[in-house]
């Protein structure tokens, strides 16, 4: 038990080491001079050189990549030169409203997701079946920005409902924070919740097969306990393990949703600090997003390996 | 061959998305011939018109016709697509090989650098490789394509560790044949059907990431037509056409969702267990 918990926890710390590395080479082999890519081509040798020995390019990469990581861990991440301020603001600001949203749309992926699965499951071939499963393929291919841009088109913009761009936390105004939140959330969960039917149904006929379901059904339980009660316990396991590669796509999706609705989320800071070269806010975004996916991870695993011992021989 | 195409086709929903990907797949070489308009030079007397008989989708911001770039922008989608996916099975199938079979110190490594690639969202990864790579429809590819090597690592490596204790592999080193025949002659061939089950739902995947990437605006490099870059113009324009915006998103579906049945229905003929693994 603790062998196993102590092995996972070792990967996600080695895992997010080489990460650390990978970000920092990224951004090191990005093309131009980073003097110039940072204050603009219009300056003078002097300000160049006070600049670089600012910056500390004049020591070697591990030297540099070491201090660097050195501040990461002890909260110092340096400053965006596009906002002018220190980059741990920025992220303390915006992760919130990302994670705000983003755990809205796992929670209501998850169990949307698991519902739909378990009714295809139980009635495979019936015409709830194909219709469930048609749309939540369908679901599955949408792209999240398209399907903002089109929620924004009818409900904002045609029917007047909702607004078309802003967010509020609940803390600030809770109806309108609801409002604001309504079509961002939808439109990260509808994929999600595709692909989450898709796996529950699967696991659903898989389980729905074996012979304790059988021995249920023989000493006469109720159907509906028999398929909530016995078989959703045991297909629900894998898709749980799923729920921690969400936080990956919800991301991906935050990245273009965030532009469309105009959100100040993490999304938007990445693609506008990549847009612009922010060194700074590039590198701390891309190592706090890994960070949030590994350890989701990591608790989704150690919590699978608690709730089914097979999992901890591997 | 036949019975492979009887019992793939037998369910009429793969018919349906045989037939969305041949239509594309014949639009994206075509169009030229489908439409009188060029794709890059429009008419700027008459920009951002509504559907009309001359413009059955209406024009863009630069007065172009919206169909006529909507079919070429079926070439982009998929050319991008299927080479990267290539790229990316090239990568990932010789990493998994190589990892699974040797395994100890190289299968740790290849391991840690596949679970690098898994930990960081493929978007959020290609973003940061396009601050490197640069624009341009090469890097794209590759950009691209490096996002989706891992499903291929973990397949191959699954499935080489499932068939080199079998005793034919044995039997063939008892005969004293190297490595690289035992890999490539014997063990991959064995792999072929996951690899090409997973290789068609990930073009769908991939055009979806290219679209997403080209509404960013970190795509193709304009004028070259994309859905994605598509979406984005026609999104602060919805109100003048909506059709302009809301056109090339319906390609998008389609198209995807034509390649992700494929390959389900290609899984359920060719490896009926990996149903629900992949």
């Amino acid at each position: 038990m603790g062998r196993y918990f102590g092995k996972r926890i070792g990967q996600a710390v080695i895992v997010l080491f080489l990460i650390s590395l990978f970000t920092y080479l990224l951004t090191y082999l990005m093309p131009g001079d980073p003097v110039y890519a940072m204050l603009g081509g219009d300056i003078t040798q002097e300000q160049y050189d006070i600049a670089y020995e600012q910056m500390n390019l004049g020591a070697p990469v591990w030297l540099r990549y070491l201090t660097w990581l050195g501040g990461f861990l002890t909260g110092d991440w340096g400053n965006s030169f596009k906002y002018s301020q220190p980059v741990t603001e920025l992220i303390v600001r915006r992760l919130p409203v990302t994670m705000y949203l983003g755990i809205w749309s796992i929670l209501i992926s998850t169990v949307a997701g698991i519902v739909l699965g378990v009714v295809c499951g139980t009635h495979r071939g019936k015409a709830a079946d194909s219709f469930v499963i048609t749309l939540a393929n369908l679901g599955a291919v949408m792209p999240a920005f398209w399907l903002a841009i089109l929620g924004m088109y009818v409900f904002s913009l045609k029917l007047g409902w909702l607004p078309t761009h802003g967010f509020q936390m609940p803390t600030e105004g809770l109806a309108a924070s609801i409002k604001m939140s309504i079509l961002p959330v939808a439109a990260l969960s509808v994929g999600s919740i595709g692909s989450t039917t898709r796996q529950m149904r699967s696991s659903m006929l898989d389980v729905i097969r074996q012979d304790y379901i059988r021995t249920a059904r023989a000493k006469g339980l109720k159907e509906s306990r028999v398929i909530w009660g016995h078989a959703l316990r045991n297909a629900v396991l894998p898709v749980v393990t799923l729920t921690g590669m969400s936080f990956r796509t919800i991301v991906a999706g935050a990245v273009s949703i965030e532009q469309v609705f105009n959100i100040a989320g993490m999304g938007s800071l990445l693609i506008n600090s990549i847009l612009s070269k922010d060194v700074a806010v590039v590198q701390a975004c891309i190592m706090i997003i890994a960070v949030v996916v590994v350890i989701s991870n990591l608790v989704v695993d150690v919590c699978y390996g608690i709730v089914d011992p097979r999992i901890r021989i591997e | 061959m036949k019975s492979f195409f009887k019992t793939l086709f037998k369910r009429k929903i793969v018919v349906m998305a045989a037939l969305f990907v041949l239509l594309f797949i014949i639009t994206a070489i075509l169009a030229p011939m489908m439409t009188p308009y060029d794709p890059y030079v429009g008419d700027f007397g008459d920009i951002l018109a509504k559907p009309s008989m001359q413009h059955w989708l209406g024009t863009d911001e630069a007065g172009r016709d919206v169909l006529t770039r909507i079919f070429y922008g079926a070439r982009t989608s998929l050319v991008i697509g299927v080479i990267s996916v290539l790229i990316s099975a090239v990568i990932g199938v010789l990493l998994g090989l190589i990892s699974a079979y040797y395994g100890g110190i190289i299968n740790v490594i290849i391991s840690r650098i596949i679970d690098v690639l898994m930990a960081l969202p493929s978007l959020m990864l290609a973003l940061a490789l396009g601050m490197v790579f640069g624009r341009g429809t090469l890097s794209l590819m590759i950009i691209l394509g490096v996002s989706t090597i891992p499903t291929y690592t973990r397949i191959m490596s699954a499935q080489v560790l499932s068939i080199k204790n079998q005793d034919y592999i044995l039997a063939e080193k008892v005969v004293g044949a190297e490595n690289k025949r035992i890999l490539f002659s014997h063990i991959l061939p064995n792999c072929f059907s996951p690899i090409l089950v997973v290789l068609t739902t990930n073009i769908g995947g991939t055009i979806l990431a290219e679209s997403s990437l080209s509404f960013l605006g970190m795509g193709i490099n304009p004028p070259m037509a994309s859905w994605g870059a598509m979406v984005s113009a026609g999104c602060s324009k919805i109100l003048i056409n909506p059709v302009y915006g809301i056109a090339p998103g319906i390609c998008v579906c389609l198209l995807v969702y034509g390649f992700n049945v494929l390959g389900d229905g290609l899984r359920d003929v060719l490896d009926p267990r990996l149903r629900g693994s992949i």
